[in-house]
């Protein structure tokens, strides 16, 4: 069985929702939509207070060419263009639109016909990117990098193959699990897309073995299709970090920032988002609605919703049977590496891909005690690098040493943390070295 | 909002290991040694081990308290404990109990409070404890009751161990010296003299698999440690049969107590997989080096102590393989 | 005799050898500085903050000496010596004495546990960095002092800390130095090194919010929400609004006052004006219960640190 070679730790999995089909979400009241749903630049509102939307309609439009357009998920009016602390924390910009009804635009083909790209033999490379483009679909294991500029490689580069991600190797989710079961044929067509917009004959949709159910189901499905290759893969976290899927599934490994998956010669997308660019180039159908698991030990059901963006996070909660009473702790994503809320207005966005809730008991950090240099974590980290040293300089300011021993290589796993016996918050620090040490780089090249 | 969320940087869930978890469980791996060392020395190494743990966990808790007045319990993580344990091993069971005292006064006290107490000695405590006792009592710490002698503490009969026996052959008995040593299979049980922890090679190892299946430690110090001592002693056997064959060296002596569980210290070995291994192999060139060519008959626990203050170094040079292929230019 | 002649002749050949050594090495070696650069060290204070922008006190007389040679010294101020060290310093190099006013780190941040009620509760390193990076950060507030003390850590001079009590950083006003390092390592930008101003008396806005009126009301009781009230109320042109936001001008700011009164928030703070009659403290509405208090509590404190 394939895996990733460095590091990696196993955290229980706790896939609870695993087995409950995808439900859909009810209209929410009120639909919010941040201008920050992606990773580049925001979008830029197209729409004024009053404005009359359907499902469908633009409302906010890319800003260059790392962004991505944002498109009404509800039909109604318009409330107010103002702001809201999304999944971030942070205040940023959004617009607030009253739901009516539910009018959809006619362009959009609602039917659930399967349309395979034998039936659409005209569709060029270029068309497919541009639909994507245009349709504002991002990647949606939670980073969001805009789905087109990855299908756009950088002069000098050649795309060889295709890897879909499928492993959620994150603990408690189980939307691209869900995805799978249900929307298979629909995920190949979309992988099949992919790899025609980059002009390659091989992809490969990389399955962590805790899910078999889908493994068979993707084999049997994917006999029609030669050239796409179902993989089967050990289950270890993280591999799916980009870099650790490609380690796992061609063996190779992306050379240390700033070089990116293209330079080995993989492009590497979600499931989701391979379902997403069917719907987009297939059905016209922009993003407006997404898969995201609601869960936790201590919800009354955990479910797999199919909700539109916008809708607040409290009505999904209000729809597995509430907010539990002992809450502590609402994570938006995974446990290893999703953002812990700080209130439940935060609507679902594009990398809305899960939402745990754990109790007081659960969510409080262990007490810390002194490092005892087990080298633990340097055997967890699947970048190679010391975490131990990364985070004592970084606590110590030492922003010279941090750099010097590769910090800008971490991925923010969480695996070092996670397997420290002393409860040391490693990563805290990481990260505030990181980002130090990013700003310096900047600071240099800008010079 | 009724009530307040707790917000933190992920990742949010923890693997549940814990110090106290690592130390109980080196602990536990040291129950058969243990047993071992109640069997051959009876009630002489229950005095010495139960002195040495309690010294050990009094002179921490009694530093902490009154001369770093520091109000957090730290006897509790279970390192005192093992260092404990791990000095008493290193004593031979007709200690007296004073000396026992200042042994576990210089290892807690010297080796680890003065650095700052857990995670921060660069020298393994009980290793600092027993060389300070060997080199200041080296009558009361040399001479080894003859193993089997239950009701005998300080007055138990003592008689050369293995160690000293290969010893006189190299110095200038020649290879009838060693036909005095145990057979094989007394060094694997323990039928033999030496210090409470070291006599049972069995029990030693049976420590060691459960320190690797519960993945305590990682392979790389025991076996470039062992696989070192085995080539380079093999290499001197065959060269003259004057040195004992690797299997003699490898039984006799701390070399296993050492390897398994005195160089595996987290704290004063290396972090890196590749350090690991150099600082491995260098014990057991110098473990062999000292037996065969130094004053003493045992070498182990200056070769640790030795490699303990490189291991800074180690870690400087030796960084884990980073992820990522290099670019061809 | 001959083994103690001998040590003598041996020892003193030997020294002789080493002198030779020693003497033409530092002729062959001698590095040539500027004299003027020791002795502006010696008035220096020696405390190596790095304030100045300089790499520690020899490195800010070095650049002292340059500069004096070009001319001017303008633009260099010891912040820790002040006033007194840089006369000193240009006695010794024939300048004319620049006088900078004195200056003092103000926290502009007034959002005690009592004004911005705490939303969240962080679970994490105590540092300011790693809030920063959770948004918001424990208070509804995304720009206000996190008060994990990241500035008290850098302060050599130990004139910050965080008061358990208010969860704010608070500056002693008789130790700080003006170094800059906290400014510096703010990670929202809140401490400005602001004149003492005369008798250390000063205007500040003790805000730095800059979201609209409804939200910076929301997240905490003694916000600026930019009404401008003050702007309109100042008759020296020294305060301005920028996104949301006034700004006193120290260099403008005539000490009158009036803006303090004007400001419906209390989020102007006229910092160590002796306690005003309590006349004018009853014309003050009952809503600045925020703002009263504030204005108690500093004055009161400051003086005694002063005194």
């Amino acid at each position: 069985m394939k895996t990733f070679k460095i590091g990696g730790v196993h955290p229980a999995e706790n896939k609870l929702s695993a087995a409950n089909p995808i439900k859909v979400a009810s209209l929410p009241k009120q639909a919010v939509f941040s201008m920050f749903q992606h990773i580049g630049s925001p979008a830029k509102p197209v729409v004024t207070k009053g404005d009359a939307v359907k499902v469908g309609t633009l409302l906010a439009e890319a800003d260059g060419f790392v962004s991505a357009p944002i498109y009404s998920s509800v039909s109604g009016k318009v409330n107010k263009v103002d702001a809201i602390v999304d999944a971030s924390g942070y205040r940023r910009p959004a617009i607030f639109v009253d739901v009516e009804g539910d009018e959809w635009e006619e362009s959009i083909d609602r039917s659930s016909t399967l349309i395979t790209l034998s039936d659409r033999p005209e569709l060029t490379d270029k068309d497919i990117v541009a639909k994507i483009k245009e349709a504002g679909v991002v990647g949606m294991g939670g980073a969001t990098f805009p789905c087109h500029v990855k299908l756009s490689p950088p002069p000098g580069t050649k795309a060889e193959c295709v890897i879909i991600n499928a492993v959620e190797c994150e603990p408690y989710l189980t939307a691209d699990h869900r995805l799978m079961l249900e929307k298979a044929d629909e995920i190949l067509v979309g992988v099949d897309l992919i790899m025609k917009a980059v002009n390659v004959t091989k992809g490969y949709v990389a399955i962590e073995n805790n899910k078999p159910d889908a493994i068979r189901l993707m084999r049997e499905k994917a006999s029609k299709y030669p050239h796409i290759e179902v993989v089967p893969l050990q289950v270890k976290y993280p591999q799916g970090g980009e870099k650790q899927l490609i380690a796992a599934v061609i063996g190779r490994e992306v050379p240390a920032p700033p070089a990116i998956p293209i330079h080995v010669g993989a492009v590497v997308q979600n499931v989701g988002t391979a379902f997403a660019v069917y719907e987009a180039v297939m059905k016209n159908k922009p993003l407006f609605e997404r898969v995201i698991t609601v869960t936790g030990k201590s919800v009354k059901e955990p479910t797999n919703f199919m909700a539109r963006i916008g809708t607040p996070m409290s009505q999904l909660i209000d729809e597995c049977g509430g907010l539990p009473e002992d809450t502590g702790k609402v994570i938006g994503g995974g446990p290893m590496m999703g953002k812990a809320l700080m209130n439940l207005d935060v609507p679902v966005c594009k990398g809305s891909s899960g939402l745990l809730i754990m109790n007081q008991k659960e969510a409080r950090r262990g007490e810390e005690q002194p490092c005892i240099r087990c080298a633990k974590c340097v055997g967890a980290c699947p970048m190679g690098l010391e975490p131990y040293l990364l985070a004592t300089a970084s606590s110590m300011r030492n922003w010279e040493m941090v750099e010097d021993n590769d910090i800008v290589s971490c991925i923010e796993c969480g695996s070092c943390q996670f397997t420290c016996p002393s409860n040391r918050a490693l990563l805290d620090n990481i990260r505030t070295g990181k980002s130090t040490v990013m700003a310096l780089i900047r600071a240099r090249n800008a010079k | 909002m009724a009530n307040k969320f707790i917000i933190s940087l992920s990742p949010h869930v923890h693997g549940n290991d814990s110090v106290q978890r690592n130390m109980y469980g080196v602990c536990i791996a040291l129950v058969p040694a243990l047993i071992c060392s109640l069997y051959y020395f009876g009630i002489g190494a229950a005095i010495v081990l139960a002195t040495s743990v309690l010294a050990c966990v009094f002179f921490e808790w009694a530093i902490n308290k009154f001369i770093l007045r520091n109000d957090k319990v730290t006897i509790t993580d279970g390192s005192a404990i093992l260092t404990g344990l791990l000095l008493g091993f290193n004593l031979p069971s007709n200690l007296p109990i004073w000396i026992i005292f200042i042994g576990a006064l210089v290892a807690i006290g010297v080796g680890k409070m003065t650095f700052g107490g857990l995670g921060c000695n660069p020298f393994n405590p009980a290793l600092v404890g027993r060389v300070f006792l060997l080199i200041s009592f080296p009558v009361q710490m040399t001479s080894w009751p003859v193993a089997g002698q239950w009701m005998a503490y300080t007055d138990a009969e003592t008689a050369a161990t293995p160690l000293a026996i290969m010893k006189k052959a190299i110095t200038g008995d020649g290879v009838e010296a060693l036909s005095e040593l145990p057979s094989s299979f007394d060094l694997l049980v323990g039928a033999h003299g030496g210090c409470l922890g070291e006599v049972s090679a069995i029990a030693l190892l049976i420590g060691l698999a459960y320190m690797l299946w519960t993945r305590i430690i990682t392979w790389h110090i025991p076996v470039s440690l062992l696989g070192t001592v085995v080539v380079l002693s093999g290499l001197l056997h065959l060269s003259n049969p004057i040195y004992s064959s690797p299997e003699q060296v490898l039984m006799t002596g701390g070399l296993l107590l050492g390897a398994c569980f005195m160089a595996t210290d987290y704290v004063t070995s290396p972090m890196t997989p590749k350090g690991q291994l150099i600082y491995g192999a260098s014990i057991g060139l110098l473990t062999v080096v000292i037996r065969t060519f130094g004053a003493y008959p045992e070498g182990m626990s200056f070769a640790i102590l030795i490699m303990n203050a490189f291991t800074p170094l180690i870690n400087t040079y030796c960084k884990p393989k980073r992820f990522g292929e290099v670019i061809k230019k | 005799m001959d083994v103690i002649w001998i040590a003598v002749v041996a020892l003193g050949a030997v020294g002789f050898l080493l002198a030779v050594v020693l003497f033409v090495a530092s002729k062959k070696f001698a590095v040539h500085e500027d004299p003027r650069i020791a002795q502006v060290s010696e008035v220096l204070p020696q405390a190596n903050c790095g304030g100045c922008g300089y790499p520690g006190c020899a490195g800010f007389a070095g650049a002292c000496v340059k500069a004096a040679d070009a001319g001017t010294m303008e633009g260099l101020l010891c912040p820790v010596g002040g006033a007194p060290t840089m006369e000193n310093i240009a006695k010794i190099l024939g300048q004319e004495i620049i006088s900078a006013a004195p200056k003092v780190a103000v926290i502009r941040c007034n959002g005690t546990c009592e004004n911005r009620p705490r939303v969240a509760e962080f679970d994490g390193v105590r540092s300011c960095r790693v809030q920063l990076m959770l948004g918001t950060g424990e208070t509804g507030c995304a720009f206000g002092c996190l008060g994990c003390g990241d500035c008290a850590s850098v302060c050599m001079f130990g004139a910050i800390h965080i008061n358990p009590e208010t969860g704010m950083a608070e500056v002693d006003e008789a130790k700080c130095t003006a170094c800059g390092a906290c400014v510096k390592i703010c990670p929202r930008r809140i401490i400005e090194l602001r004149p003492k101003g005369p008798k250390s008396r000063r205007m500040a806005v003790l805000c730095v919010n800059r979201d609209k009126g409804a939200v910076a009301n929301k997240v905490c009781k003694v916000s600026c929400i930019g009404c401008g009230k003050c702007v309109k109320v100042c008759a020296f042109e020294a305060i301005t609004m920028n996104s949301n936001l006034a700004y006193i001008d120290p260099e403008k700011c005539k000490l009158c006052r009036k803006c303090e009164d004007a400001c419906p928030r209390g989020a102007i703070h006229a910092i160590n004006f002796p306690a005003r009659k309590p006349k004018a403290a009853e014309e003050t509405s009952s809503a600045q219960v925020g703002k009263k208090v504030a204005i108690d509590e500093r004055p009161s404190k400051s003086i005694e640190t002063n005194a």
